[in-house]
């Protein structure tokens, strides 16, 4: 995949008469009597941070039980401007937020959760140790006296919310029995409870599978048949493309355009946020007199995965696309002597490896990137230095002691190599976006002077131009020689990045797709099948 | 019947230990197995329950005390001292003594943890070494023995003979004991104070994001096992008969031992007063055992540590994976 050079004339015209049409949309409809009357209508919003203008005279507007997705890339005034709706920051004088037949110049949080605004964050601030009808129910124990809980009263406005959701859950059960994505229902469930007329989604998605997305999309189209709006935010053009009605774009704080989803494709709405063209196509390398760097034959491990036989050869990547519980990254970690198989044989750059541990694999050459790099790939609160030659340690010792030069040399050298946007090697790596912090762990991982590097699902919680650049550092990993494995939910993603595509299901291999000779589509129909 | 598995897991684990070692124990010494016994292992218990059902509220919260058997002992001796003044007084008017000053020790914690943003370990650790050196301090370490006699009478409240001719007997600190936990139990599980420990415990951001007022929650949780220590000082020195100020010196660690194997979490959120009960009975019946044995003293902590770290093990270890049949089917996504 490569990165077009910036806007061209053309397109920039393209995105201004796309803008303008937003707008004339949007009159058209206050015009048009018949049209419904928005529930939310922002104007004229601004916001100014440090000197920064985070919000450059945005419009926003929300009809009654609609999908509106709201897409933009880290640092475009999304989460600002869903923090201005919901009252967590003022806006500068001048804003109008029209709600539900009243105007305002700024919300409350009190005033927007009274009225009916409720957002779903993130980090989805469930309690995990509490029951499922507690948490849903859990407006009833909140309140300035003490009173006695009403065990019968949580349960039953527990499964009402639930039943309008068209889900039964048992829900005398403690949350933490429930993966994350029932999780996520949960927390849609107590939106509800708060009688929600409008609700924000923030990334619902980011950790969750494409069967469990799916679950979830229709979730979200009940409680718009229910009559409640939801604004979707996510990074996952394709499910934005799928559960909106229109799509409101930012960039840069400023308002793009608001366009009906129909008609719209994944890299159009990636050229409206970005305002850079991608051009994608698969790859096409002759790897057929490359050696073998990898080579398993019939590894299992009874209930994860069984009779798994695959080669990578040097300068290649080979995708692995299937369901969560397929034993995709089972398999990975068993490859990264974390887990060891039952039965069958690896045999790495010619000589049959068996690992101890995972120590073992990092010597012998084996780079495992964990799927999950907010609690696992990265520690957050510690400096990007650190973070980086955490598994190289013994490469920059001088002496027995780890040497400041030396650290500073190698972090010097992978920051200049992968690109990463930094602004001290102290930071702390939480200071960096998404994209950044990837780059970082790719780099640790690099430090180590792997042969075969496994990506477990490395663009979550990505943006779609940083995700390019990841991409980019892998395709020329690979032609440098490395042997590259990439799993990843994402079809599309293996399809334009991978030589070959594994599909594995239940455990097994059971399909191999060459990109070049067949279409993203029929790989997806054969992996959500 | 799964369900409940699941959810008292660390409850049930605890109850077979407990029957294992009784069971041991009634065969290997004949005293073990009677009356007298038991109601001696109760009445023996009784402070450290109630120090213990204190503890659990604020491990619920999410914090965590050092301070609060010293305070207990500042508690007895000041009490002791205002007792002296006045000239008598009953136990209601100890009580509200004990109690009064207790919960402002707490509220000391509290300020400390809320208004100055200190982590609780370090915040009680302080205040642990300030109580215990004040005290210290200005007793020079001598006891008061010259307690006023309501106080120092030993109140049965059932009593039976044995066929031996000894006396098996309920005292006062068990009925204490039993309203302490019956308003602890109360409180966390039937209030909406109680529940909101729980979330906040839980999770404090998500708490917050509620309304849920977090300085309040930090001087109830504090304040209540102010107020808990408060009473359980005061028994003590009924217990006791004096008041000795470095009588409770080290108890903390003994309690919160028992509050954690009874399934209270380090981190907040999750913990019973079922568990804290059985956490204490734990360690009480094996050292009752031992004694009964005529096991040597210096050797009790040895086999309690050991004890606490299998009873541990055992109840982290997933109930599921010890009894297969209640294993639950994957939840389906």
């Amino acid at each position: 995949m490569a990165v077009g050079p910036g806007l061209a004339p053309a397109r920039l015209q393209d995105c201004k008469r796309d803008w303008i049409r937003g707008f004339d949309s949007m009159a058209d409809q206050a015009l048009d009597g018949a049209a419904p009357r928005p529930l939310l209508s922002l104007r004229n919003v601004n916001m100014t941070f440090g000197g920064v203008k985070a919000l450059k005279n945005v419009s926003f507007e929300v009809l009654p039980g609609e999908v509106h997705c709201l897409a933009g890339e880290n640092g475009s005034g999304k989460s600002t401007l869903i923090k201005v709706i919901t009252g967590v920051y003022k806006p500068e004088a001048g804003a109008v937020i029209d709600y539900d037949g009243q105007s305002y110049s700024h919300m409350s949080p009190v005033t927007a959760q009274a009225s009916g605004i409720q957002v779903i964050w993130q980090d989805l601030a469930l309690f995990p140790e509490m029951t499922v009808a507690e948490n849903i129910a859990f407006q009833t124990v909140i309140g300035r006296w003490p009173r006695l809980v009403n065990y019968a009263e949580m349960r039953r406005v527990a499964i009402n919310a639930l039943q309008r959701l068209g889900v039964t859950f048992d829900v005398d059960l403690a949350l933490h029995h429930f993966p994350i994505a029932q999780r996520q229902i949960v927390a849609i469930a107590r939106a509800l409870v708060g009688e929600a007329k409008l609700v924000f989604m923030d990334e619902p998605t980011a950790s969750l599978t494409q069967s469990e997305t799916d679950y979830l999309l229709d979730i979200v189209r009940n409680l718009s048949a229910s009559g409640v709006a939801v604004v979707f935010v996510s990074h996952r053009l394709a499910e934005v493309l799928e559960i909106s009605s229109r799509v409101t774009v930012l960039r840069d704080g400023a308002l793009v355009g608001v366009y009906p989803t129909k008609g719209l494709t994944q890299s159009r709405i990636t050229e409206l946020m970005t305002g850079k063209t991608f051009d994608y196509s698969v790859l096409h390398r002759d790897l057929s007199r490359s050696p073998v760097m990898l080579e398993v034959k019939g590894l299992s491990r009874p209930g994860e995965f069984d009779d798994v036989s695959l080669t990578v050869r040097r300068g290649e990547t080979l995708g692995i696309s299937g369901l969560l519980g397929a034993g995709r990254t089972e398999l990975a970690l068993t490859l990264f002597g974390m887990r060891k198989p039952k039965s069958g044989s690896v045999v790495l750059d010619g000589r049959p490896v068996r690992f101890g541990s995972n120590r073992d694999a990092i010597a012998a050459g084996v780079a495992y990137l964990s799927e999950d790099r907010l609690s696992l790939g990265l520690i957050q609160p510690q400096a990007i230095a650190d973070n980086m030659v955490i598994a190289s340690l013994d490469k920059i010792l001088s002496g027995g002691f780890i040497s400041s030069d030396r650290k500073r040399s190698l972090v010097n050298r992978w920051i200049r190599d992968l690109g990463v946007r930094i602004g001290k090697q102290d930071d702390a790596i939480s200071t960096l976006s998404g994209g950044n912090q990837q780059r970082v762990a790719i780099a640790k991982w690099l430090a180590t002077d792997p042969k075969l590097l496994i990506l477990d699902a490395p663009t979550v919680g990505v943006d779609v131009g940083a995700r390019a650049g990841i991409f980019d550092i892998v395709s020329k990993l690979a032609d440098s020689g490395l042997a590259i494995i990439l799993i990843s939910d994402e079809v599309p993603e293996v399809y334009f990045n991978a030589d070959r595509v594994l599909h594995m299901a239940q455990g097994r291999i059971v399909g191999e797709f060459t990109p070049g000779a067949t279409t993203p589509q029929a790989i997806e129909e054969a992996v959500y099948a | 019947m799964r369900r409940f598995v699941r959810s008292h897991a660390t409850e049930l684990a605890l109850l077979a230990v407990i029957a294992v070692i009784c069971v041991f124990l009634s065969f290997a010494t004949d005293r073990f197995f009677t009356l007298g016994n038991a109601f001696d292992l109760l009445n023996t218990s009784s402070v450290n329950i109630i120090f213990a059902v204190g503890l659990l509220v604020v491990l619920i919260a999410g914090g965590i005390d050092i301070s609060f058997a010293v305070a207990a002992s500042v508690v007895q001796y000041l009490t002791a001292t205002v007792l002296g003044w006045i000239g008598g007084g009953n136990w209601i008017v100890g009580f509200i003594i004990a109690g009064v000053l207790g919960v402002a020790l707490g509220c000391i914690n509290a300020l400390l943890i809320h208004g100055f943003r200190i982590i609780s370990i370090v915040a009680t650790i302080s205040t642990f070494n300030i109580f215990f050196g004040l005290l210290m301090f200005f007793t020079g370490g001598v006891s008061i023995y010259n307690l006023p006699d309501w106080l120092t009478t030993r109140v049965v409240l059932f009593e039976r003979e044995m066929a031996d001719g000894t006396w098996a007997e309920i005292t006062l600190p068990v009925l204490i004991m039993a309203i302490c936990v019956f308003a602890t139990w109360a409180l966390i599980t039937r209030t909406t104070t109680g529940r909101q420990l729980y979330a906040f415990g839980d999770n404090p951001e998500g708490a917050r994001r509620f309304g849920i007022n977090i300085g309040a929650m930090q001087f109830i949780a504090f304040g209540w096992l102010g107020l808990m220590a408060g009473i359980a000082g005061l028994v003590q020195a009924h217990y006791a008969q004096e008041v000795v100020p470095n009588a409770l010196y080290g108890r903390e660690l003994d309690v919160l031992a028992a509050v954690v194997l009874g399934g209270a979490r380090l981190g907040g959120g999750k913990g019973s007063v079922l568990g804290c009960i059985l956490g204490v009975l734990l360690v009480s019946i094996t050292q009752n055992g031992l004694n009964l044995m005529g096991v040597s003293p210096f050797a009790f902590k040895m086999i309690v540590g050991a004890i606490i770290l299998a009873a541990i093990t055992l109840s982290n270890t997933s109930i599921e994976r010890l009894l297969p049949f209640l294993k639950s089917r994957r939840v389906p996504s």
